[in-house]
């Protein structure tokens, strides 16, 4: 019987306590993981056309104006990882990001929007292994953590060891998040073993630094091959659950984050575990990351707002929403150019 | 709230659609209204108005006119007039008014959805994002229809004047789904739309009289029921089209009976919504909010059934309490809700006794914990579990936003109980299994069937039902044809008045060897059956002369007669070669058989034997017609704008009572069973009451025919009475009545209490020679239903 484990009374699992602390950066208790389950991925169905119809039909049933509107973009604010992954990264770009990860939002505007002194500041800056010290550097002194993109990111085809050491490099240089790539070619061919396996020597190799594994579910096509992904690399022990490289053709969209989004909820009825989300890759206007909130707090609740549950990777997103927060302060529209760049 | 106090709560905030267009346009009218006749506003004779409230805050927003019989003359005279003209306009001209129509939605798309928001109480995202853009695509789509309509229906005519009664579910969509074929097709249309909610109805006929639709063409008459009773009495009006109440449905089939007023309805329903076990669950929970909980649940076609195999259903229950958690009640206009107010107290009030009456039989009950507005017409989205099939709340329908809860064990329980209702309007069926999911579809006796989805709507694909939910139906080709009628029966003449019958001449018998006596018997399941009352009729030829007996049928023979045609199911399923093999093989034994049948009808009819043998031969050319159309005359495949097809499928009705007419007892008999079984259905046949042997002698084709049993069963007898049985009897699904005026009155009025579908001749004489008039789809399709099944894919 594959529904034998949804039909178990949730409060009778371990459920995690889980107090929202002021100064914790991680209030979320870590997912212990489990072994894998093979039940818990042969059951997955997910209907694309159902699926693309609940998010069609969202931002039409929610919106936010006004004083909400201003609100819910400051708190995308502080879920955003400011990120740079380019070629042509250097040293003294990555100081600048991390410069604009402390002050995201220009100060006249904080103050006139009642959030003057409260060190607002985005969730993670996140850079390749090249650039973590440099940016545990910068910011040190913050609350921010440094994300590291790992295991030969972007298509995670160095050999197995490689990425453990590079995982183990980054943690020894300050990451606090080491967002891995999958090996696709698990989830292509069925393999979950393989995949539940690789998971799980990544999360080791963590040791107390978080683990993001980015499904690149540009590459995966399938919401099915979507959410079986996701519930097994949360059984190996993820502590987030990310879409995408921001290199793949695709890269996060709606759908794909509602077959996400419903595995978490599945694996934290099953397990008391709270997992968290990151999209990545294409949110670039304010309206955008409404539409992906919207969708957190509907399907997984309010809890799924904070950074300490979403993350958002972003590279251009901040300045519209600098744009935006501008606009409700003044009324009227603003331009680039007004505010830092990062 | 502050930003701040915003940031810790992450609360969603008001977010209201501006309403001042509306409210001005109400303001420029004094938010007093006549009807509209004849291209203008006009005051109601009686001088009475009715006030029409804001659902969602209990205040006045307009007062209507009340129509009086003087209004509704008034209308049908301007439609009248207009009628001819707007027919002559042609195809193209019409089609140009349609698109223009289509166009003016589309330009005041947003003034129509907040004045339909505030008059409905529905939430605006609702009428912005689904009614108005359906609506306007019903326009576009039937603007097609009439640009091709000399050529895609040149052997039909326009009706004439048609009366529409709307309801006030989805007022400014249901006007789309009535005016837009009725129009394109070369009518004039008198509209009647639901008290409740007359203001899009004036809004839309002042905007398309602006938009240069020309004067009569539409006419709109507000009003209560009894506006709506004049409409559908008024003997100018040719056609009615009536959304609404099964209830008032049964009504007007019953006023309009007799009339010649041909008849559409779309009826009430209890649809189910059926989940597997090997379903996407989350996506069937957020289907059952689509299903439900869309419109406030004042949908006709609301999946309110949910039926989910036994090993999901705990689950799927918690699911869906917890989605209920976040569902949003408020007021219309706001943004962020799920649902708006219901449209009248006297709604709330009934759908509140119902759930107490679901409660107090056991039922166990969630309700969405979110606020709801204080004052103003709301009920909160509520789940009823435990439910059973003998549950009042499972068999009423409530619309309103309450779902009720069933469980199956196998994919046979499913269908059974989807199937066990009065209703056959719509189903759903969730499954990622495509050989279950499309072999439960055909199975379900509902007009519609969504496979992983609910509430899907479009202009192409025809929307209708079986069984109580009504006849017809709106949308698609089919939909065309509710607004047409063939041309090849506009010529038909009355029938003569009958002739006395002889009276029997006295043979001598004399001392040569007899024939062989031959009893005609009736034919039931397959057997030859005596009468039950064991009375038998003489026949006589037209001169007078003792041709034989028949069976003097009565209501018990119809009894056994349909319960045999109900057991012969199978032949539904019967595939269409086997069916049309059939056919061509009756055809085969009556050729062998035919100078006996040709002699028969001499004797009977006193016809010359050339013109007896002629009807044999043309019987015979019939039944392999239709052993031709068997395969033939099949359904189609819709392209809806989605990721997916529509299958419109022809199902047979299923058991048919067929009275046939005196003229050609052999080619009138044939020319009505063989489309009938064609197509699957079974058929309780009463044979000419004057020349019944014909057809008694064609019993033993059918046994030599490997006919099963039980799929054409023939009683004799008093036609009258035996149609006056078969109009009663609620197994019978559809009647179809040739010979007599008052047999035609007879069948209409008493099919209400199954509301069978009824096709009869209201005393005018069909040439069954004329192939045009009596022959292929101009029957054919009064022998299926289509179902229209919709699979979107996508994995």
């Amino acid at each position: 019987m594959t529904h034998s484990v949804l039909m178990q009374n949730p409060s009778a699992l371990p459920v995690q306590p889980h107090a929202r602390g002021e100064a914790q950066p991680y209030p979320v208790s870590r997912n212990g993981g489990r072994p894998l389950e093979m039940d818990w991925v042969d059951e997955i169905r997910i209907n694309l056309s159902a699926a693309e119809r609940r998010v069609a039909s969202l931002p039409g049933r929610r919106t936010v104006k006004k004083d909400a509107q201003a609100a819910w973009l400051l708190k995308a604010v502080t879920c955003i990882d400011l990120t740079t992954l380019n070629g042509d990264d250097t040293a003294e770009r990555v100081k600048r990001l991390c410069a604009k990860a402390r002050a995201p939002v220009r100060n006249d505007i904080l103050e006139a929007l009642g959030f003057a002194g409260r060190g607002l500041h985005t969730g993670a800056v996140c850079v390749y292994h090249r650039f973590v010290a440099t940016a545990a550097e910068a910011l040190d002194g913050s609350d921010i953590p440094v994300a590291a993109v790992s295991t030969g990111f972007p298509a995670g085809l160095v050999p197995h060891d490689l990425k453990l050491k590079e995982i183990e490099a980054s943690v020894r240089d300050g990451a606090q998040e080491i967002d891995i790539v999958i090996t696709r070619e698990h989830v292509l061919t069925g393999d979950w073993r393989a995949l539940y396996a690789e998971v799980k020597d990544f999360r080791a190799a963590c040791g107390t630094a978080h683990l993001k594994t980015i499904l690149a579910t540009g590459d995966l096509k399938t919401l099915r091959n979507v959410a079986k992904a996701s519930m097994v690399c949360m059984m190996a022990g993820a502590d987030f659950i990310k879409t995408s490289t921001g290199k793949e053709g695709v890269n996060a969209t709606l759908p794909v984050t509602l077959a996400m989004l419903r595995m978490i909820r599945v694996y934290q009825e099953r397990t008391g575990y709270k997992i968290g989300f990151k999209p990545a890759g294409g949110i670039s206007t304010a309206k955008d990351v409404l539409n992906y909130q919207f969708l957190m707090k509907e399907e997984l609740g309010r809890d799924w707002l904070e950074p300490d549950l979403f993350r958002i990777g972003a590279s251009s997103l901040l300045a519209d929403i600098e744009r935006q927060l501008e606009h409700h302060v003044t009324g009227r529209y603003s331009a680039f150019n007004r505010h830092p760049v990062g | 709230m502050s930003v701040a106090q915003y940031y810790e709560t992450m609360e969603y905030g008001p977010a209201p659609e501006a309403d001042g267009e509306a409210r001005a346009w109400l303001k420029q009218h004094g938010a007093v209204f006549g009807h509209f006749i004849g291209g203008k506003f006009v005051v109601p004779h009686s001088g009475k108005h009715l006030a029409t409230i804001e659902p969602a805050t209990g205040k006045a927003l307009a007062k209507i006119a009340q129509g009086s019989s003087a209004d509704v003359e008034a209308a049908v005279s301007a439609a009248r007039t207009a009628q001819p003209l707007w027919a002559k306009l042609g195809g193209h001209g019409r089609a140009r008014h349609l698109y223009a129509l289509a166009r003016m939605l589309q330009r005041h798309a947003r003034l129509f959805a907040v004045l339909e928001a505030i008059d409905n109480g529905k939430p605006i995202r609702e009428t912005r994002d689904l009614d108005v853009p359906l609506a306007a695509r019903h326009f576009q789509y039937h603007a097609g229809w009439a640009q091709l309509q000399e050529r895609e229906f040149a052997d039909q005519v326009p009706i004439g004047v048609i009366g529409q009664i709307i309801p006030w579910n989805f007022p400014l969509l249901m006007l789309a789904w009535k005016i837009a074929p009725a129009l394109a097709a070369g009518n004039t249309v008198v509209l009647k739309p639901a008290e409740f909610t007359s203001l899009t109805a004036l809004l839309f006929a002042e905007l398309a009289a602006e938009a240069g639709l020309p004067p009569g063409v539409l006419n709109v008459v507000t009003g209560d029921g009894a506006t709506g009773a004049l409409l559908v009495e008024n003997p100018g009006v040719d056609k009615i089209a009536f959304t609404g109440s099964t209830e008032v449905g049964r009504l007007i089939r019953q006023s309009t009976a007799g009339t010649g007023k041909s008849l559409t309805l779309e009826l009430g329903g209890k649809s189910p919504f059926i989940v597997f076990d090997d379903a996407d669950i989350d996506g069937a929970v957020e289907g059952v909010v689509d299903a439900i909980w869309f419109n406030q649940g004042q949908v006709c076609c609301a999946g309110s059934r949910l039926l989910l195999q036994e090993g999901i259903a705990e689950t799927f229950r918690r699911r869906l309490v917890r989605r209920m958690e976040t569902l949003r009640v408020g007021m219309p206009l706001d943004k962020a809700i799920d649902m708006g107010a219901v449209v009248a107290p006297v709604q709330l009030e009934r759908i509140k006794t119902l759930v107490e009456t679901g409660v107090k039989e056991g039922a166990e009950k969630y309700q969405a914990p979110g606020e709801i507005p204080s004052e103003g017409c709301f009920y909160p989205p509520t789940l009823l579990w435990n439910v059973h099939p003998s549950s009042t709340v499972a068999v009423e329908e409530i619309f309103g936003p309450v779902l009720v809860a069933m469980t199956f064990r196998t994919p046979d329980e499913a269908v059974m109980l989807a199937n066990n209702t009065r209703y056959g309007l719509a189903a759903s069926v969730w499954s990622e299994t495509i050989g279950l999911a499309l072999d439960i579809a055909p199975n379900l006796l509902a007009g519609v069937v969504w496979v992983n989805a609910t509430n899907l709507f479009d202009a192409s694909v025809g929307f209708g039902g079986y069984r109580e939910s009504g006849f017809g139906r709106e949308g698609g080709r089919e939909g065309m044809y509710e607004y047409l009628k063939p041309n090849a029966w506009s010529g038909r003449k009355a029938r003569a008045k009958a002739l006395p019958p002889p009276t029997q001449s006295a043979d001598k018998a004399g001392f040569g060897v007899p024939p062989i006596d031959r009893t005609a018997k009736l034919f039931v399941g397959g057997k030859q059956v005596r009468p039950d009352g064991n009375y038998s009729r003489v026949v006589l030829s037209p001169k007078g002369r003792h041709l034989g007996e028949a069976g003097a049928g009565n209501r018990k023979d119809i009894r056994n007669a349909v319960a045999a045609a109900r057991s012969a199911e199978a032949w539904a399923r019967a595939t269409a070669h086997n069916r049309a093999q059939i056919l061509y093989y009756l055809a085969e034994n009556l050729s062998a058989r035919g100078d006996e049948f040709a002699r028969r009808i001499a004797e009977m009819t006193g016809v010359s034997g050339a013109r007896a043998r002629a009807e044999v031969d043309t019987s015979i050319e019939r039944l392999f017609s239709y052993g031709a159309w068997a395969d033939k005359f099949e359904g189609s495949v819709h392209a809806p704008p989605l990721r997916g097809v529509a299958l419109a499928m022809h199902e047979p009705i299923g058991v048919v009572g067929v009275a046939c007419p005196d003229e050609a007892p052999l080619l009138g008999f044939v020319s009505l069973i063989a489309p009938l079984i064609a197509m699957g259905n079974r058929v309780v046949a009463v044979p000419s009451e004057q020349h019944p042997l014909a057809a008694t002698d064609f019993y033993q084709v059918l046994e030599t025919s490997d006919v099963p049993g039980g799929v054409v069963n023939i009683v004799t007898g008093s036609r009258d009475e035996l149609v006056k049985v078969l109009a009663e009897h609620d197994d019978v699904d559809a009647l179809w009545v040739f010979g007599s005026q008052d047999a035609s009155a007879i069948a209409e009025r008493l099919s209400i209490g199954n509301l069978k579908r009824t096709l009869v001749d209201y005393g005018l004489m069909l040439d069954w020679y004329d192939r045009a008039a009596s022959e292929g789809p101009i029957l054919l399709r009064h022998a299926v239903q289509v179902k229209n099944i919709w699979i979107p894919y996508g994995d």
